[in-house]
């Protein structure tokens, strides 16, 4: 990148910054114009001169030039004026140039700015393009927080300074200089103690403040390295949490933040200091002009309409220095920023920008054998892992490649999945070396998948189908204000350097894809899926989340949930099995729910705010008063509470059998145990009490806690209340609950909650399986929705870096990634490395068979990390100390190599 | 059945006989009721031991792994505690236990089930003469 930043301003901004440099020259025409004009007024009609006598008139605004070896020019002779006209005319004129200067200034500063925001855009495309050509060796030394707090925030004032690069100064400049000149045309001592000053305030100043950019540095290198340790917390949390290391890194923060304190607070004591000498040197000259002018005036060598005009000029004067003096140190300061970023954005054998060029054209086959040469692999501190590799992989070959973790066998995996680059040797496709060939070649008909591998923030669906995203293959259609938009876009894309791909098109060839017959994309996914048994995974997914209100398929999967509901009670009875959920029904109390649900009969999306509010309501309360519940339910509290007092009192606070006690806390059994008290001396208990015991009711299902506290009577009131409470339901409260109704879906549940539809019976610990078991044999036979729940289930977020996915389901994803692309050769390196055996051999199967049918013919290279699959494979490498020591058919590996035999020992 | 009646039954069992009735119905309290379709499994031979189960109602069938596939070797009734042994040696269940009716039981998990012995000495000698005797039972 180009090391100085006005150059690279220059580079990539000329004729913009000509055209502004125009305006401005221009724009000092009105300028310079409307400093001329208050001396006019003072001395003409205000003062009086040249309206001697009444009815006298001056010409007003003659326009005429005195050209140099020419002669003088009239333009305009001028429209002569009397005293107050001429005062008038000579005030509006003044009012004119006003505005005229204020329009100028709005002009150039949007102008200025929209340039400012485009040379932002093209720095930080051009930082991020490189994070993306760097060779994989420059990622083990950088944290991420650094980089990305580089792009994001360190070129952020390089944006600012992008206009005023040539602009600021030229004005600035310019105005100061036209103000100086004013000045001098007026008086020349006084202009040369004006001049005199403004030397003095341009030479000292900034090299006082040379101290400050040093300081800036600092500032800069060290705010980054804290984005940096701030990044690498959020991403050790866990370690950290492990090893109660909390305290170490808000010690090692705090140590950092008091370091940036340090130097802020230096850089403040000098800012001020040179802000105080700079207003000083400012004030020392208008001093000067009073003391003077005044004697000058005084003894009648300048006149006062002079005197005032320079100093309403010198006015002007200290501001565009001051701004200038500025200016010039916001330059030393980006320009160090820059300097500093491009440092860090330099490496020396960046990826050529031709190798990563989009290629939408999907036809290169990769049909060369691919083969590793002499290869030479090296780690970070120059350790061989794999010495001299010499060995061909052709097209259609199945390889196991074994060894221990250390044998080099993953190491060679690596270099044909181009994840690390030789230290000596070749790795190549056909005559091709394989780091010369496009990556639209490369990373297309070679899928590499390793358990290390990276799931970006998205769907699953998202990071699924990540691996065939290269190029836009079909544009989005735009219609009307979109299709504007989009114009827009793609124009000042063009103009900050960035590339115009668009990112709403169509990135998915279905050529790349293992399309599965008639069933397109969508069949391919549930293919893979099934091959790496992430199927069920991605259904319950599906099953646990809520459906989303604006999805174009709700109502359909809604009125197929529900029809699934009744399938399912049906099959209940069927297999004499309805004891297992106990379901919600509108004349009946459900013995597994708690009161409060009995009561409120509905599903709240946050149970425990809704309540609150309902239960405070008059109108609640009301029903509660009339209907008598609230004494029932008092007195089953007062029941609870005795039994649970009397369970627990002995108990120390840490009991196991605490535990079990959900509806109180261990600490509150004293709290409990006085209210009791209370209520056996004092007939009339106080709100609170009250409240309290009817909360504990509210908690209450008998067959867990068997208190026989609720019986059957009770039970029948409570249904009677459900209804007077659902009858004149306020409609402030109809947001808070959502009432059960065997006929329609319940927006705020979960799909399970919906096709269950009521209480799983606690006492059959078998409930969840065998419902699964018998929910999933029902949803077999509605394609549609099992088709339509898969498609929400791919729509689940996998969370940062896929971590709200299980290692195993991450292992998993990482290798059906790569399965869903067509390719030439696939490398798995111990992609199910932590999973079971059989699960292993399953998925391995599942894969080679797949990927043998697709038509294609692919090479497979297997690192495995168990070894007796090798002999789903017909080759076999074995590795050992980062060489390769054997190479065969699986037969002669397995008889008569040592490899195999030592590693299954 | 409320919780009053399990302690009846909880006292009819050998194991618990040295506990006192507060302390047993904190033990009925803390554990689940849990029903059993007949032929359902309790617990699997070879399984880790998390939980004993006091049988309430219905007959389970105890099977032993043996050479000719699963040997029937006991039942056990009302009030019958089985599973224990998994717990007190803290070893892998030693035997398959079906519901040969429909049952049910108390499940008493593994931390609940040792801190009530542990509090009494008299059960702690009732545990070793109940150890004892399933092992000279099944050697």
């Amino acid at each position: 990148m180009e090391k100085s930043l006005a150059r690279y301003i220059w580079d990539h901004t000329r004729p913009q910054q000509l055209f502004i440099l125009l305006i401005v020259a221009l724009s000092m025409i009105p300028y310079y114009l409307a400093f001329d004009l208050p001396k006019q007024i003072v001395n003409g009609p205000i003062q009086g001169s040249g309206f001697d006598q009444p009815g006298d008139t001056e010409l007003f605004m003659p326009i005429s030039f005195d050209i140099p070896f020419w002669g003088h020019v009239e333009l305009y002779g001028g429209l002569p004026l009397e005293r107050m006209p001429s005062l008038l005319a000579l005030s509006l004129t003044f009012l004119v140039l006003v505005i005229i200067n204020g329009l100028f200034k709005y002009y150039i500063n949007t102008y200025k700015g929209r340039l400012g925001e485009r040379l932002l855009r093209r720095i930080r495309y051009e930082l991020v393009d490189r994070i993306l050509r760097f060779p994989p060796k420059y990622f083990k030394h950088v944290k991420a927080g650094e980089v990305s707090s580089m792009v994001k925030d360190e070129v952020e004032p390089l944006g600012g300074f992008t206009a005023d690069a040539f602009v600021q100064p030229a004005l600035l400049g310019g105005q100061a200089l036209t103000a100086l000149i004013f000045i001098f045309i007026q008086h020349f001592w006084l202009g040369f103690i004006a001049f005199a000053m403004a030397m003095i305030q341009v030479g000292i100043i900034p090299r006082m403040r040379r101290r400050l950019i040093e300081l800036g540095r600092e500032r800069q290198i060290t705010a980054r390295q804290l984005a940096g340790r701030v990044a690498e917390i959020v991403d050790g949390i866990g370690t950290i949490h492990a090893y109660d290391t909390s305290n170490y890194e808000r010690a090692d923060i705090a140590a950092r933040l008091g370091h940036i304190f340090r130097i802020r607070y230096d850089i403040y004591q000098w800012k001020f200091l040179v802000k105080f000498l700079n207003n000083f040197l400012a004030q020392l000259t208008p001093f000067l002009f009073y003391c003077i002018g005044g004697y000058l005036t005084i003894v009648g060598k300048l006149d006062v309409g002079q005197l005032v005009a320079v100093i309403n000029a010198y006015k002007e004067l200290p501001g565009p220095l001051k701004e200038l003096i500025d200016w010039e140190l916001v330059r030393q300061d980006v320009q160090v920023k820059y300097e500093q970023v491009v440092e860090q954005f330099d490496a020396d054998n960046l990826i050529e920008p031709e190798i990563q060029a989009l290629n939408a054209a999907n036809g290169t086959m990769l049909n060369h054998p691919l083969s590793a040469t002499n290869l030479v692999l090296e780690d970070d501190i120059g350790g061989r892992v794999l010495e001299h590799v010499s060995v061909k992989i052709s097209p259609g070959e199945t390889v196991a490649i074994i060894g221990t973790a250390a044998s080099g066998g993953d190491r060679l995996a690596e270099a044909l999945g181009r994840i690390i680059w030789p230290a000596g040797g070749k790795v190549t496709a056909g005559d091709d070396d394989l780091y010369a060939l496009p990556e639209s070649v490369t990373g297309r008909r070679i899928s590499y998948a390793s358990p290390d591998a990276y799931f970006f923030h998205g769907s699953l669906e998202d990071n699924l189908l990540y691996g065939v995203k290269h190029a836009p293959v079909e544009p989005a259609a735009y219609k009307g204000a979109a299709s504007d938009q989009r114009k827009w876009d793609v124009l000042e894309a063009q103009r900050s350097g960035n590339p115009d791909f668009d990112l709403k098109g169509n990135w998915i060839d279905l050529e790349t894809l293992h399309a599965n017959g008639s069933a397109g994309l969508f069949g391919s996914m549930m293919a893979v899926l099934d091959i790496v048994e992430l199927s069920d995974d991605v259904l319950q997914l599906a099953l646990h989340s809520t459906l989303p209100a604006d999805a174009e398929v709700a109502p359909a999967v809604a009125a197929e949930i529900v029809a699934l509901r009744r399938d399912l009670r049906e099959e209940l009875n069927r297999r004499d099995m309805n004891n297992l959920v106990i379901p919600f029904e509108e004349d009946a109390y459900n013995t597994e729910a708690p009161v409060a649900e009995n009561l409120f009969f509905g599903m709240m999306p946050d149970p425990k705010a809704s309540t609150r509010a309902i239960v405070k309501t008059s109108y609640f309360r009301n029903i509660m008063r009339e209907s008598g519940l609230g004494d029932a339910l008092f007195k089953m509290g007062q029941g609870i509470a005795e039994s649970t007092v009397e369970l627990f009192k002995d108990l120390p606070p840490d009991h196991p059998f605490f535990e079990q006690l959900t509806y109180m806390r261990g600490d509150e059994i004293p709290t409990y145990q006085h209210l009791l008290q209370r209520l056996r001396h004092n007939a009339t208990p106080s709100d609170e009490d009250r409240i309290a015991l009817i909360r504990l009711s509210f908690f209450y299902v008998e067959p867990r806690h068997r208190f026989g506290v609720l019986d059957e009577a009770l039970m029948r009131k409570i249904v009677e209340v459900r209804h007077q409470f659902h009858a004149n339901l306020p409609p402030e409260l109809q947001g808070y609950i959502e009432r059960y109704d065997p006929n329609a879906y319940l927006t705020s549940g979960t799909l399970v909650d919906n096709i269950v539809f009521g209480k799983l019976n606690h006492r059959y610990s078998d409930a969840v399986p065998k419902l699964r078991e018998i929910g999933g044999d029902l949803l077999r036979k509605r394609p549609e929705l099992y088709r339509a729940l898969m498609a929400l289930g791919l729509e689940s977020n996998v969370g940062a870096g896929g971590r709200r996915l299980n290692n195993l389901q991450r292992l998993k994803l990482s290798l059906a990634r790569a399965l869903i692309r067509r390719s030439d050769y696939y490398i798995f390196n111990r992609p199910l490395s932590g999973l079971d055996h059989h699960l292993q051999e399953h998925i391995v199967e599942a894969a080679l068979a797949f990927l043998a049918k697709s038509g294609d013919n692919p090479a497979v290279v297997w690192v495995l990390s168990n070894t007796p699959l090798a002999k789903h494979f017909k080759r076999v490498l074995a590795f050992d100390g980062g060489t390769l020591v054997e190479d065969g058919a699986y037969d002669t590996i397995v008889e008569s190599g040592t490899v195999y035999k030592q590693l299954i020992a | 059945m409320i919780l009053n009646d399990e302690v009846q039954m909880l006292r009819r069992v050998p194991l618990f006989s040295g506990i006192d009735a507060a302390k047993l119905k904190l033990l009925a309290f803390a554990s689940n009721r849990v029903c059993y379709r007949e032929g359902q499994e309790l617990f699997h031979q070879g399984d880790e031991g998390d939980a004993a189960y006091v049988v309430l109602s219905g007959v389970v069938d105890v099977y032993k792994a043996g050479p000719s596939g699963d040997e029937k070797i006991a039942s056990a009734g009302c009030c019958s505690v089985v599973g224990e042994i998994a717990i007190l040696c803290g070893t892998a269940r030693n035997a398959t236990v079906k519901a040969s009716t429909a049952v049910e039981a108390l499940r008493i998990s593994k931390d609940c089930f040792l801190k009530v012995l542990s509090t009494c000495p008299r059960s702690m000698a009732e545990t070793m003469r109940v150890v004892g005797q399933r092992l000279a039972h099944s050697h």
